[in-house]
């Protein structure tokens, strides 16, 4: 059914896309649908366009509401009472945001959704099977537990009824045990993909806490997706500043160093876990690496390029590289990489400029489904 | 394009208007005609990104409006239950499938906002005449808001798409823009006569009978500051506007030098947004009306033992409060609530207002059995504003456990600062001034006699969003075609923001 409103929608989505009004671009954001994971609460990627109004800087203004706690108390996602406009003021008793639970998968689901991500077509390696078993039988015998129930009170309402001591009017079943029936299974050997997502990241002086949460969002997203892509995916982390080291989780996201900046010693390190631990013609390898693009010199911002080309390039499937905006501005190093790779399919760089800049370059990431 | 929804109620619904509508009269609400309409999810997903209304001028901004509702409708995040528009018949909207508790739940809510509409006098301003026949207020904004599209439409036609969406662009960045007390003043003031404005401006000086007196009665400073304070006065007159003006848009809309179409178009922005204005001032007020009629009516009147529970569940979702938010459901049907206590027990008047003793005054009640009559007063002479000003009381910051909060630079997050009820109340008050916005006003029209527009910002202690403020100004200058200027506070130091239609400036002042 066609709407009167199809027009406009459309308008709005070739705005997104970019294709119409590019003045308008630098307003686009990332909405503000909440909802749940966990403990945590994400917002789902909605496109949205900030008309710009005469308005109080947000952070100075504070609010009332209502509910316990005492002075000094957090109150969450407070973001004050935004200005309705008046647009909303209309839709009088109307929404209410409920929030809801949300798994990974749905996430990622709404995610690929919004972004019009392609799904990632397997590097066709089936090197590593797994063995699987699958529930697909039915057979006379078998253990207590795996009793079919239904199959079983079937079997014996059939007898029963065959022999003529089915009363309806009493209609009790009992099995005997010949009509027992047991669930039964086979061993499948099962080709896994596998992935391993290799997260490097530049924590020298320059980066700061606003560019490592940038990190956090977007590998978050990353992470997500590609979960939802490919089973078992396993994940390492590498810090660098002049050396780099590899380290869990945790420590990636909160290390703050103070060195200068060698990308060199990351990209020799991930050359090296590869080498160890995930052989190409078996994983699908996606690093990523994240840095102000500071780089130390240019001897170094050579060896890298030798090192993309003869080992990390023909073993990723892809090589991702986002620059995010320090305050000191941003580096040359997307310019260097783009200078030498720059046909190449298999190198994607991003300039992650803020945190709204965050799901244009996810999709520059794995728009192209690699 | 399908131009008419199946939107005929469906007997049962029909049944159930007619006997909410006799419960909702009897009880003393008085309305408009009303008319329900049931939608699909999609049909009401659209008319709400419309803003209540089916038919809008085209513009991306409902289509931006509509897929955010259909997403979070979709991912199952939130449903519109109801709409309502103040038009005279008003015209409600019900969703397709919802429980038949929950569609006479919205019944019941709609008929006390259509009663809050016809009587509140904020919105006298969205009258449009006066029926002779029937002595009703003419309210024919459906047709009205269909007219503003046509007259875009065929503006977009013979314009171009492009232009046209452009202008509405930078009409909707000044869409805030308008004074919420305009529509009461005297349009004009009355014109001066020829006469008055002939006349010399005279000094006032102090009368000396004996001349050799004169320099001590009147001191040469004095005359000097007296012949400054002349010249103020007359460069006054002179200056354009003569005082300070708030209703930018309307300004904008008589004085800059504007295209027919662009007038037109700017026209249509400004008539929408003072329609809108009294739901914005009357948010909590409107929606705690709405709320307290519901829950009365549907607990007394209209609910059946085997729906109450239905009900309550369905009230309690729209009543919770979460940190950080305001609930204007919650705030409003509350102090309707206390309202109603207070003039039952004559809790008002200065014996009340002076006795301290705790136990007296728990104790207090002079059985005046006012309650009613003063919550149907307060709903026809109140905006928010004032609402919170006049009946919020200590004793109902501290039962509805009120706080304010603020951002803390320390902890780097929002934390409840007081329970305080001068600060909740100010905060609060803050909050709802303006409906939010800061307070913009046409300064000067002639600025340095160089015909650029300089504005003001009334600081009250917060400031503005800088970078969207230079937005704002370059949407200013698309309207004026000349430089415009702005005064302002950042960081505590006074500053000038500038655009000359090509550089934005920032300077302190």
């Amino acid at each position: 059914m066609t709407l009167k409103i199809d027009q406009d929608h459309s308008r709005f989505r070739n705005i997104v896309r970019g294709k119409i009004r590019q003045n308008l671009k630098k307003y686009i954001s990332q909405g503000e649908l909440m909802g749940k994971q966990g403990k945590d609460v994400v917002s789902i990627p909605i496109p949205h366009i900030d008309i710009p109004r005469f308005r109080f800087a947000d952070k100075q203004q504070g609010g009332v509401s209502q509910g316990e706690g005492e002075p000094g108390d957090g109150v969450g996602q407070g973001q004050g009472q935004k200005g309705d406009g008046p647009g909303e003021a209309g839709k009088d008793a109307g929404q209410h945001a409920l929030e809801v639970e949300l798994t990974l998968d749905e996430l990622a689901d709404i995610l690929g959704e919004e972004l019009e991500l392609p799904n990632i077509e397997d590097k066709g390696k089936s090197a590593i099977v797994d063995q699987k078993d699958r529930y697909v039988g039915i057979r006379r015998v078998g253990p207590n537990s795996l009793r079919h129930f239904r199959r079983t009170f079937k079997t014996a309402l059939k007898r029963q009824i065959s022999m003529g001591t089915y009363d309806p009017k009493n209609p009790i079943i009992i099995p005997t045990r010949d009509d027992m029936r047991y669930r039964s299974w086979k061993t499948k050997d099962e080709p896994v993909a596998n992935a391993v997502i290799l997260y490097m990241m530049d924590v020298s002086g320059s980066m700061g806490d606003e560019q490592k949460e940038i990190v956090r969002i977007e590998s978050f997203w990353l992470d997500t997706w590609l979960r939802k892509q490919y089973e078992g995916v396993e994940t390492r982390f590498i810090i660098h500043d002049a050396v780099a080291r590899e380290v869990d989780r945790d420590t990636f996201f909160r290390t703050r160093e103070s060195g200068g900046t060698m990308i060199s010693s990351a990209y020799r390190l991930a050359a090296q876990i590869i080498e160890d631990d995930y052989p190409p013609s078996q994983w699908n390898i996606y690093p990523f690496h994240f840095s102000d693009g500071d780089n130390w010199s240019v001897d170094d911002t050579n060896v890298c390029v030798g090192l993309l080309k003869d080992t990390l390039l023909p073993a990723s499937n892809v090589f991702c590289y986002g620059q995010v905006e320090s305050p000191y501005g941003s580096g040359q190093f997307i310019k260097d990489l783009n200078e030498h790779f720059g046909e190449d399919e298999r190198l994607i760089t991003s300039e992650v400029k803020d945190r709204d800049a965050i799901m244009g370059s996810i999709r520059e990431f794995l728009g192209k489904g690699k | 394009m399908s131009l008419a929804y199946e939107r005929r109620l469906p007997d049962y619904l029909r049944a159930q208007q007619v006997a909410i509508e006799g419960i909702a009269k009897e009880a003393g609400l008085e309305f408009f005609p009303l008319m329900f309409e049931v939608l699909g999810y999609d049909q009401m997903n659209e008319i709400a990104a419309f803003g209540g209304f089916p038919t809008r001028y085209p513009h991306w901004r409902f289509g931006m409006e509509y897929e955010q509702l259909k997403k979070s409708h979709e991912y199952g995040l939130s449903k519109i239950y109801e709409m309502v528009i103040n038009n005279n018949p008003s015209i409600a909207y019900l969703l397709e499938g919802n429980s038949i508790v929950d569609q006479k739940l919205v019944m019941a809510h709609v008929y006390a906002h259509v009663d809050f509409f016809k009587n509140n006098f904020a919105f006298k301003v969205t009258d449009q005449g006066v029926d002779r026949r029937t002595g009703e207020p003419i309210r024919k904004w459906l047709d009205t808001f269909a007219n503003h599209g046509s007259i875009v439409r065929r503006w977009a036609r013979r314009i171009g798409v492009e232009p046209v969406e452009r202008f509405i662009d930078a009409c909707l960045s000044l869409e805030n823009l308008i004074d919420p007390q305009k529509p009461f003043r005297p349009s004009r003031a009355p014109e001066k006569s020829e006469e008055e404005e002939a006349l010399p401006e005279e000094l006032r000086l102090l009368r000396v009978d004996r001349d050799y007196m004169e320099s001590f009665i009147n001191p040469e400073e004095f005359v000097q500051a007296e012949r400054e304070r002349v010249a103020e006065e007359k460069a006054r007159a002179k200056r354009f506007p003569e005082s300070p003006d708030r209703d930018v848009l309307g300004f904008l809309l008589v004085n800059a030098p504007l295209e027919r179409w662009e007038r037109e178009v700017l026209n249509v922005i400004r008539r929408e947004a003072y329609y809108y204005l009294p739901q914005m001032q009357t948010k909590i007020m409107n929606e705690g009306w709405a709320t307290y009629w519901h829950s009365r009516l549907m607990t007394e009147k209209i609910c059946d033992g085997s729906e109450i529970i239905d009900y309550a569940d369905r009230c309690a979702g729209v009543l919770a409060t979460s940190p950080g938010q305001l609930n204007p459901y919650k705030l409003g049907v509350e102090l309707y609530r206390h309202i109603e206590r207070r003039w039952d027990r004559g809790q008002f008047g200065r014996e009340w207002d002076e006795c301290q003793d705790y136990a007296t005054r728990a104790g207090w009640d002079r059985r005046t059995g006012l309650g009613q009559k003063k919550i149907f007063e307060v709903r026809a002479l109140y905006t928010d504003v004032t609402f919170i000003d006049e009946f919020l009381t200590p004793d109902f910051v501290a039962e509805q456990k009120l706080y304010a909060f603020g951002w803390s630079e320390r902890n780097d997050r929002y934390e409840i600062e007081t329970r305080q009820f001068r600060e909740v109340k100010s905060k609060l008050l803050t909050q709802l001034t303006n409906a939010g916005n800061p307070i913009i006003r046409v300064l000067d029209a002639n600025h340095e006699n160089r015909t650029e527009l300089l504005f003001e910002h009334d600081h009250q202690g917060v400031d503005l969003r800088l970078d969207w403020a230079q937005e704002v100004l370059a949407a200013l200058n698309r309207v004026w075609k000349r430089p415009v200027e702005l005064y302002t506070v950042a960081e505590e130091k006074p500053t000038v923001l500038r655009y000359d239609g090509s550089e934005h400036t920032r300077q302190s002042r």
